[in-house]
């Protein structure tokens, strides 16, 4: 089947299923929409075609509310929508058949009050006590400030699953965690050491970010996008420019696009050698960590050097970067991937070779190819177990669209598998900043100002787009709708955690508690990009 | 294990000595704290780490101190896992309403006397978030304050300066 073929398909199908589908057309994007009762249908006809279920939110126009679930195959991505009315908002459920819509469909129930029908697991995700059950905080009449209480009650009476039996323990743990790490709730029941379930409960970082995007200005934006997780500044302030910039019809420059190319694949190095690091002191080989650690360090010194900020805060901004790459700066980034290639070919081998890593990290936290497609994992933890997946291959967005890389795989599922892939993508984000720093040379001949940032268009009003780009983490989509004058009506940002944090409860099934802090790095989900 | 061995011999001693300029900063700045650590502190200073809602960046600073350039140890300061075994709390973030009670209690469990540095300009100020129905804003509206250090992030060496004047005031 040809890659355009499975839209063509999956509307046949619909068509015989007597489901009408209006097609509309954004930037980059076809928008389909149907009525909500055929909302769980679709999902069923979508997973028989193996389509991934990518990302869902809502949003209030008066007294309706659009209902978006976006779906993806071999590259294509399909928005649907359907529209339910303020008064009675209800839609059939699609987490019975897609498990990664349930989280989803809990945060817009909490913050919309949009009911879910026949959900599976319709307990709150996203409320704790910041607000009360019946309020709102996505509706338009619920102010920004809300009506907090002085002091904000603790979650205490949240439903946890129980287990019951003989010798069956629970082990509470966080919000508060022992590391310089961000705040989660983990629900451990055990047997001895061994961990018969763990239930997350996230939703401790929820700052409002979707409510406070409403009013900004794009710069504004981008500010805020570039802080929904520290780790991904780059990449969620990418996407969030991306979409923007389609909506107000604007093209990157070309060297802007590959200088916000260097910097997403120097974000990606960055992050994994920090990840390599700690999931080996995860099993107390400081070794490793005190290695990677030291190259996270140089390497981030770089960045502060070239590009003025070492973790690349708000060096995207609509319509180009903010930074020049000059001549000596690239001189620069190509003798620093020399030295880390030098450096890692002499680290790789001496924890190759080192049997209490091996004894740790194989066969540990696996996660099956099985799970990790009824998922849609993403990133490097899919990649991990099989999942031939990157945005920046499959729909490729400038400048990843003239430039050869390979896309780093493996199959065993386990944390072996998901430190291996993190060496071969940063092999393989070394290669695409040399070719990247190849092209810039070619790219010249206007005003500095135009080469880095295309001029800013007030889009029309109502206009609306879905940025998708390649994160360390795997794909991010970020959703945006301009109001009048300018001004953000809607933004909605899509982490790769919120897909993946639902794998992690199935990836420490059978493990030993002890081992439970390297699982959870390996997969290292943002808890700030989940709670938003 | 040769290779490993040989990794560490070749590698040797990184820690701050004079490969950067700025390194020199680095070593003052570290036997500064150092004295007044082993002066007030009986040589050594506890700190717990606290995320109340920061979008990780602090963190990502605040876990390099402990990198072989910074070692951060070697002056005394030293991070633990309970609130129980601090004098110093280092908060991160604006407070999210959802980590108010958290923070609240971690700052009842530190034993007293106890001292409170907000890291980064969401704990100074609330940051890019402010104050809304899910943030408190900055850390002083949950809990007294008694030093902030800004930046978005902070570096390493501002984390650094910034705790040397909460010894050194």
């Amino acid at each position: 089947m040809s890659s355009s073929n499975w839209t063509a398909e999956l509307l046949n199908q619909l068509d015989s299923a007597a489901i009408t589908v209006e097609q509309i057309s954004l930037p980059s994007t076809t928008l389909w929409q149907i009525e909500s009762n055929h909302w769980k249908r679709y999902a069923e006809l979508a997973i028989q075609q193996n389509v991934r279920w990518v990302a869902g939110w809502a949003e209030q126009a008066d007294h309706r509310f659009f209902i978006n679930a976006c779906f993806e195959k071999q590259g294509i991505y399909i928005l649907l929508r359907t529209i339910v009315n303020v008064v009675k908002p209800e839609l059939p459920s699609q987490a019975p058949v897609y498990p990664a819509a349930n989280r989803s469909e809990r945060h817009t129930q909490d913050m919309f009050g949009i009911n879910f029908l026949e959900h599976p697991d319709n307990r709150r995700w996203t409320r704790h006590k910041a607000w009360d059950k019946h309020h709102y905080p996505l509706r338009k009449d619920f102010p920004v400030q809300g009506e907090p209480e002085d002091i904000t009650p603790p979650d205490m009476d949240y439903p946890f699953v129980k287990a019951y039996g003989a010798g069956v323990y629970e082990i509470p743990v966080g919000p508060v965690h022992a590391g310089i790490i961000e705040p989660g709730h983990f629900r451990f029941q055990a047997v001895g050491e061994l961990i018969l379930n763990l239930e997350e409960r996230l939703g401790y970082v929820h700052k409002g970010i979707e409510k406070i995007a409403e009013g900004r200005t794009p710069a504004s934006l981008a500010r805020l996008a570039g802080r929904i997780s520290g780790d991904t500044t780059v990449g969620h302030c990418w996407a969030a420019c991306k979409a923007m910039e389609q909506a107000a019809g604007i093209e990157v420059p070309r060297r802007a696009a590959l200088i916000r190319g260097i910097l997403a694949e120097r974000e990606r190095v960055a992050n994994h050698l920090g990840d390599m690091g700690a999931i080996c002191n995860d099993v107390a080989f400081v070794f490793a960590q005190m290695q990677f650690t030291r190259l996270r360090e140089l390497w981030l010194r770089t960045n502060e050097k070239v590009f003025g900020h070492r973790l690349l805060m708000d060096r995207i901004v609509p319509g180009g970067v903010v930074c020049e790459v000059s001549e000596a700066s690239c001189t620069l980034i190509k003798q620093d991937i020399i030295h880390l290639r030098k450096e890692m070919s002499e680290i790789m081998p001496a924890i190759d070779l080192n049997t209490s890593l091996e004894d740790r990290l194989y066969r540990a936290g696996y996660l099956s190819p099985e799970i990790a497609a009824a998922f849609g994992t993403l990133g490097y933890v899919g990649r991990a177990s099989g999942q031939n997946q990157d945005v920046r291959r499959d729909a490729p967005y400038a400048p990843y669209d003239q430039v050869n890389f390979k896309v780093a795989l493996e199959d065993q599922g386990d944390i072996a598998s998901r430190f291996w892939v993190r060496y071969k993508e940063i092999n393989a984000a070394l290669k695409l900043i040399e070719q990247f720093i190849e092209q810039l040379a070619a790219t010249g001949n206007l005003t500095e100002k135009q080469m880095l940032q295309a001029e800013w268009r007030t889009p029309p009003a109502g206009s609306e787009s879905l940025g998708i780009v390649e994160g360390w983490r795997g794909e991010i989509t970020a959703y945006i709708r301009f109001d009048a004058d300018n001004k953000i009506a809607r933004f909605y940002p899509r982490d790769p955690s919120i897909v993946n944090w639902p794998v992690l409860e199935k990836l420490t099934l059978n493990n030993i508690v002890p081992d439970f802090p390297v699982c959870n790095k390996s997969l290292n989900g943002s808890y700030s990009g989940n709670d938003l | 294990m040769l290779r490993l061995f040989k990794k560490i011999i070749k590698t040797g001693i990184v820690t701050e000595k004079c490969k950067v300029p700025k390194d020199d900063e680095l070593e003052e700045l570290g036997i500064q704290i150092k004295n007044h650590i082993d002066k007030r502190f009986s040589g050594s200073i506890a700190i717990r780490q606290v995320d109340a809602g920061s979008c990780n960046g602090c963190e990502l600073e605040i876990q390099a101190l402990n990198n072989p350039y910074y070692d951060i140890e070697r002056f005394g300061i030293h991070f633990v896992a309970s609130p129980r075994h601090a004098d110093v709390l280092l908060v991160t973030g604006p407070v999210s309403r959802h980590m108010q009670a958290a923070l609240l209690r971690t700052y009842e469990a530190t034993p007293n006397p106890k001292w409170v540095v907000a890291a980064g300009d969401c704990a100074a100020c609330g940051g890019e978030f402010g104050v809304s129905y899910a943030s408190c804003g900055a850390v002083s509206n949950v809990i007294p304050v008694d030093m902030v250090i800004a930046g978005c992030p902070p570096t390493p060496l501002a984390l650094m300066k910034g705790l040397l004047g909460l010894i050194n005031p």
